[in-house]
């Protein structure tokens, strides 16, 4: 039987020549990853279990991301935490404030050059399966798997089956990857891909940039999903090129294919041409509808960031969107470029101008109010557009405020327009 | 390894919310964490429970982040096992990585109702509801599961290797 793109990374780092679904293997790691949130309960459960070496303290990278810089003092207490764990273990990937590798995880990571084709890594956080748009296996763990992998380099997994999601065609203008994937969750529902693969596939990927494929990634734990995972081809290539140097000169990687006769559960067809500027209604990622086909929303807020869409791409598309423009009265845009080197960049390149002429807060990179910590939270019955990736009940702020999910482009439109709107709908 | 407690039944997608709210992530201590588990779904919950009872559920238990303080506040207060139709994935991981016993069966879910005294063979699968007679059959864990489960989780298995 044929095996999948996972299936074949997972075998790799197993050491078997094949694996099956619903088989348990363990395997080793090429990256463990924690954030503020999820490593301070490791360290506790490392140090607790009396070990006193990580396995290599190249391979263990700690991003302080969530609460930072910090909210107050139990989050101040969580950073000091982590930052002397990864003093005292000599990480070399511990990335403070205002260092030009920092920022949001799933941001830096790709961008510091720390993921590549058929890679194997663990993140303490649901949305690590980001890197599979690198052609990379990525996975969300909780706090003991991090502290375990932490010590040994090694995790458990129940090898998955898969969904193959064949694209095809290309995306009209002002539609983007954050459309094509609030499509597929739409589609197949937050519990469609439970325990599973997504694996794109088709001559549609070809077309989606890098930016694109990590945004569609991103969000495939919004399906229930293992992990997400795109195709190696020659943009991925030219990306590891710009941003892992050394691995690229080194032929570091390795580029897995998915068999001819790969078992699929279910294969999904998405024509990328027919796709529309969507929305995620409250409350969940899968109550998906078109731009223009609802009636007039009010919002009160509008945030720009996250691992989902604060990559430099999504600044520029933003920038593309409000230059000329400003933010209707009574509504608060909040951008958050996702790293240092995308903050710089958007600096150099005269983004962040085209954000504050067009009344927008610009904050330092952070997860902020993604998860409800802090720069943005709402208030009760308050509404918000946002690039992120959860609208859950409560997920920013106040138990009965509301999140709008949506891409660059409809985020911009929306803050514009003071509705949830699409860019159709802007006046020239 | 043989389980024995009374039941308290729950509904589908019981997720880490509200199994542990929001508000006392700040802590990690699992007493703490204890003494909120299920308040927002259950307030009699964390004033009945008692060593061993078990926590039956509807499909999609444990839904939601992928934080440990959900599984950590449930063996915390007490409870042995949870059985369910199906788990989320992050949570089935948390609950065994940190010696929490989760067994998958429809059926057992389905008729087990809350205050039934329930015993559990863990190494067999067997569950029997002591007040119906009744007994069904989940999938035993692997070996391998087990191992976790018997080493009292996963940094258990660390120490005795
Ligand atoms: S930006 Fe949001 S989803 Fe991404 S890691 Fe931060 S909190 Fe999680």
């Amino acid at each position: 039987m044929g095996m999948t793109m996972t299936q074949k990374i997972l075998a790799a780092h197993a050491g078997k020549v094949t694996v099956q679904p619903g088989e348990l293997i363990e395997a080793h790691l090429d990256l463990v990853l924690g954030n503020d949130v999820t490593t301070p309960p490791a360290i506790r459960i490392f140090e607790e279990a009396g070990l006193e070496t990580v396995f290599d303290p190249n391979k263990v990278v700690l991003v302080p991301d969530h609460f930072t810089p910090n909210k107050d003092i139990q989050s101040a207490e969580h950073c000091a935490k982590m930052r002397r764990f990864a003093k005292s273990h000599d990480l070399d990937h511990y990335y403070e404030q205002g260092e030009p590798g920092m920022g949001v995880e799933h941001v830096i990571l790709p961008e510091n050059g720390l993921v590549a084709p058929g890679d194997a890594i663990i993140g303490a956080d649901s949305h690590t399966c980001t890197y599979g748009a690198l052609g990379a296996f990525a996975t969300g763990v909780g706090s003991t798997d991090l502290a375990y992998a932490m010590a040994t380099g090694k995790t458990w997994f129940r090898v998955p089956d898969a969904i193959r999601v064949y694209l095809t065609g290309q995306l009209a203008e002002g539609v983007t990857g954050k459309d094509v994937v609030l499509h597929l969750i739409g589609q197949i529902g937050v519990d469609g891909a439970l325990y599973q693969s997504l694996e794109f596939a088709g001559p549609g990927t070809e077309v989606l940039s890098m930016a694109e494929r990590l945004t569609i990634c991103n969000m495939a734990i919004e399906a229930g999903a293992k992990n997400g995972i795109f195709p190696v081809d020659a943009k991925t290539v030219d990306y590891l090129k710009q941003y892992a140097p050394q691995r690229y000169a080194e032929q570091n990687y390795t580029i897995h294919q998915a068999d001819e006769d790969a078992v699929y559960r279910q294969t999904i067809t998405i024509d990328l041409a027919q796709l529309r500027q969507t929305v995620a209604f409250p409350h969940l990622p899968e109550n998906t509808r078109e731009t223009g086909t609802f009636e007039a929303i009010p919002i009160d807020q509008v945030v720009i960031g996250s691992c989902t869409n604060g990559r430099l791409e999504d600044m520029r598309l933003a920038a593309r969107w409000l230059k000329g423009r400003t933010v209707a009265k009574g509504v608060r845009l909040i951008i958050l470029p996702g790293s240092q080197r995308v903050y710089r960049q958007a600096l150099e390149e005269g983004l962040l101008a085209v954000f504050a002429d067009a009344n927008a807060v610009i904050s330092a990179p952070t997860c902020g109010p993604c998860l409800g910590g802090h720069m943005g939270i709402l208030a009760a019955g308050e509404r918000c557009v946002a690039t992120t990736n959860r609208n859950f009940v409560g997920r920013m702020g106040h138990p009965k405020s509301e999140v709008y999910l949506a891409g660059i482009p409809v985020a911009c439109a929306s803050a514009v327009l003071g509705r949830v709107a699409g860019t159709d709908e802007l006046p020239d | 390894m043989n389980i024995h407690g009374k039941a308290f039944k729950y509904g589908a997608n019981v997720d880490t919310d509200v199994i542990i709210p929001a508000r006392y992530l700040n802590t990690s201590d699992p007493d703490t964490l204890a003494g909120h588990c299920m308040e927002d779904l259950d307030p009699d919950f964390i004033r009945t429970v008692t060593k061993g009872d078990l926590i039956v559920a509807g499909p999609n238990f444990g839904c939601g982040s992928s934080r440990e303080h959900a599984p950590v506040a449930i063996k915390a207060s007490g409870i042995s096992c949870v059985i369910a139709p199906s788990f989320a994935r992050i949570f089935f991981r948390n609950a065994i990585n940190m010696g929490l016993p989760i067994l998958e069966s429809a059926e057992a879910a389905q008729s087990i109702s809350t205050g039934d005294q329930i015993s559990v063979d863990l190494s067999t699968g067997r569950i029997v509801n002591e007040t119906t007679g009744e007994t069904f059959q989940a999938q035993p864990f692997p070996p391998f599961i087990q191992k976790i489960i018997e080493a009292n989780g996963l940094m258990g298995t660390l120490k005795q290797d």
